[in-house]
């Protein structure tokens, strides 16, 4: 999809792939026919840049067809550079500008809960993202309001724009931190779906605070000449390069 | 719209941010789906009145401005109606980004209802007075304004705001000013009122900058000068329409507010002129200034925010029309 648009995000697309992969197959209660159902759970990408997978997810969901993914960041295409709920069936949050999605995602969860609804919100942030502050605005407010019906992954793959989170700015202990912001935290390997699976089960069993799921991942995760790199974060690859790592991804695919 | 009034002596004084917070209680009662948020200042905004009426609608934020606006926006993405409140300056300049992507960009229904705008904050001093906070949210897309000039006109605002589908920016003030508009009054978003007809000048006024323009009218009169007063409550959608009809008939224009003469009321007033009828015009307000503390008389008269300086403005464009 970068390839084809020329432009994007691949490396914190594939990190976050499985998770979003696992949340539109096995957790989301969703109906692609209906995507303003009243009663369906709410997932919010507050790493708007992953736009691409998500968008993946959405399509070979069924909310639109998997052609149009080629259209990502074209004129008029209703796949945006980054997601845009006005546009997008199945994009519930406008985001992009980090930082911002986890409020709006507390936001949704308050919502439910003065209706006496049972639908759940998900959230999915980057770990450079939680160095923006307001991410801890929003982490305060979904404990002090107990939350439970808010369920937040981070996409811990170590790596933002300029180089390692260690380097740049380091918003680490991130386990540490969401624990004495008073969230629920499991640590689970971000690629590995029963690990996901298992950790939205316990989010939902845990009463009375938000569940933050950290999701160990690997930047560029599948495709050989991008993981664990960097550059990869807002580069799009070549046809060439593309091929290569469709071909890297199929391998990854038969070999789980 | 045309509503003339005179402003009664020793009319009863009461700040915007009262009406607004009967106002919103008012509208809690009625609307199950009413929501309020503030930033750890209810009691100065007076959502506290509303937080005390439906505790489980209300949420303090706390100290978190950013926080606040986008959860407000999550909040209406599920169907809620949210009014979040915090002072003018930090509601729009702290939580610029959050109003703009979360809120405006997405078209989302937040009522963002801001109070202590401009310098009748007073003794807090520039760091919390807002004079460009107008500006700031009139170049949002998808944004409407509004700065009620009186009580009357809040909790008329207050509703037309929930009738609404979109963002809301309501400019509300800390310091009491008098009752302009009776019970009689309707307020529509987007139309500018003739509060006072005249043929020689046309005072185009917002906020608590009514009251001084009906009172400069008063004192021109006497000076044989027929001033038209304009209310422009509703700053955006702008009502090119009276505004240009106005200086089609008087040839000369003041524009009055709480604000910074760049980007608010003067600036749409300059933009709405120089594309449809070219006349002089003489702009009251902060002259690219920040203010200071004071009592709020004292501000409004170091800054140039009086009735005198309407009259002397008017006196100015109505010179310049003539040479
Ligand atoms: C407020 C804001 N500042 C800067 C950016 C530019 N930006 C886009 S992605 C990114 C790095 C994000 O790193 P991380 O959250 O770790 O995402 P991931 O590694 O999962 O791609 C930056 C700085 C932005 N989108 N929003
Ligand atoms: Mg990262």
């Amino acid at each position: 999809m970068t390839a084809a648009a020329k432009s994007g995000h691949p490396g914190g697309s594939l990190s976050a792939a499985d998770i979003l992969a696992a949340l539109y197959f096995r957790v989301l209660r969703v109906d692609p026919s209906r995507p303003g159902w009243p009663e369906r759970d709410r997932f919010v990408l507050s790493k708007g840049h992953a736009a691409p997978a998500l968008y993946a997810a959405l399509a070979e969901r069924g909310y639109f067809p998997v052609e149009e993914l080629k259209t990502l960041r074209r004129i008029h295409s209703r796949l945006q550079g980054h997601p845009d709920m006005r546009k997008t069936p199945g994009v519930e949050a406008s985001t992009g500008s980090l930082g911002q999605g986890l409020s709006m995602a507390g936001g949704m969860a308050l919502a439910g809960r003065l209706d006496g609804c049972d639908w759940r919100v998900y959230a999915l942030l980057g770990d450079g993202e939680c160095e923006e502050g307001q991410v801890w605005e929003a982490a305060m407010a979904a404990a002090h309001y107990r939350l439970d019906n808010l369920t937040a992954f981070l996409d811990n793959n170590g790596l933002q724009i300029d180089g390692p989170i260690e380097q740049v700015m380091s918003p680490n202990p991130l386990n540490d931190k969401w624990r004495a912001f008073g969230w629920h935290v499991i640590e689970i390997d971000g690629h590995d779906f029963g690990q996901i699976l298992g950790a939205v089960d316990e989010a939902k069993k845990t009463k009375g605070r938000p569940t933050m799921i950290v999701a160990r991942t690997i930047k560029g995760k599948g495709c050989s000449f991008m993981e664990n790199e960097a550059e990869w974060h807002g580069k799009a690859p070549s046809p060439e390069q593309a091929e290569q790592a469709l071909r890297d991804l199929e391998k990854g695919g038969a070999a789980r | 719209m045309k509503y003339l009034v005179r402003l009664q002596e020793g009319a009863k004084k009461v700040a915007t941010r009262d009406a607004y917070g009967e106002a919103l209680a008012e509208l809690g009662r009625e609307n199950p789906d009413v929501v309020a948020l503030d930033a750890d200042l209810s009691k100065s905004t007076k959502t506290a009145v509303f937080g005390k009426a439906f505790p489980a609608r209300f949420f303090n934020m706390g100290i978190a401005e950013a926080n606040m606006m986008a959860t407000a926006a999550g909040l209406a993405a599920a169907g809620k109606v949210p009014f979040a409140s915090t002072f003018a300056v930090f509601a729009t300049g702290r939580a610029f980004d959050q109003v703009r992507n979360s809120i405006c960009y997405p078209h989302l229904n937040v009522k963002i209802a801001a109070s202590h705008a401009g310098i009748t904050v007073g003794e807090d001093g520039g760091s919390h007075q807002s004079v460009e906070d107008i500006a700031l949210m009139r170049v949002l897309p998808n944004m409407t304004v509004i700065v009620p000039a009186d009580a009357g006109e809040t909790r008329a605002a207050v509703r037309a705001a929930a009738a609404l589908d979109g963002p809301v920016y309501l400019r509300l003030g800390r310091a009491g000013g008098p009752i302009i508009f009776g019970p009689d009054y309707s307020f529509r978003v987007g139309e500018a009122v003739v509060l006072r007809e005249g043929r020689d000048v046309s005072l185009f006024a917002c906020g608590v900058m009514v009251a001084e323009a009906l009172k400069a009218a008063d004192q021109l009169a006497g000076e044989g000068l027929e001033a038209e007063v304009v209310n422009v409550s509703s700053l955006k959608p702008f009502d090119w329409r009276t505004v240009a009809e106005s200086v089609v008939r008087t040839g000369a224009a003041v524009s009055a507010e709480e604000h910074s003469i760049i980007g608010g009321l003067g600036g749409a007033v300059a933009e709405c002129l120089a594309e449809r009828h070219p006349v002089p015009l003489v702009r009251v307000g902060l002259r690219d200034t920040f203010g200071e503390s004071g009592t709020p008389d004292e501000l409004m008269k170091a800054y140039g925010l009086t009735a005198a300086d309407i009259v002397r403005a008017a006196k100015e464009a109505i010179q310049r029309r003539r040479v």
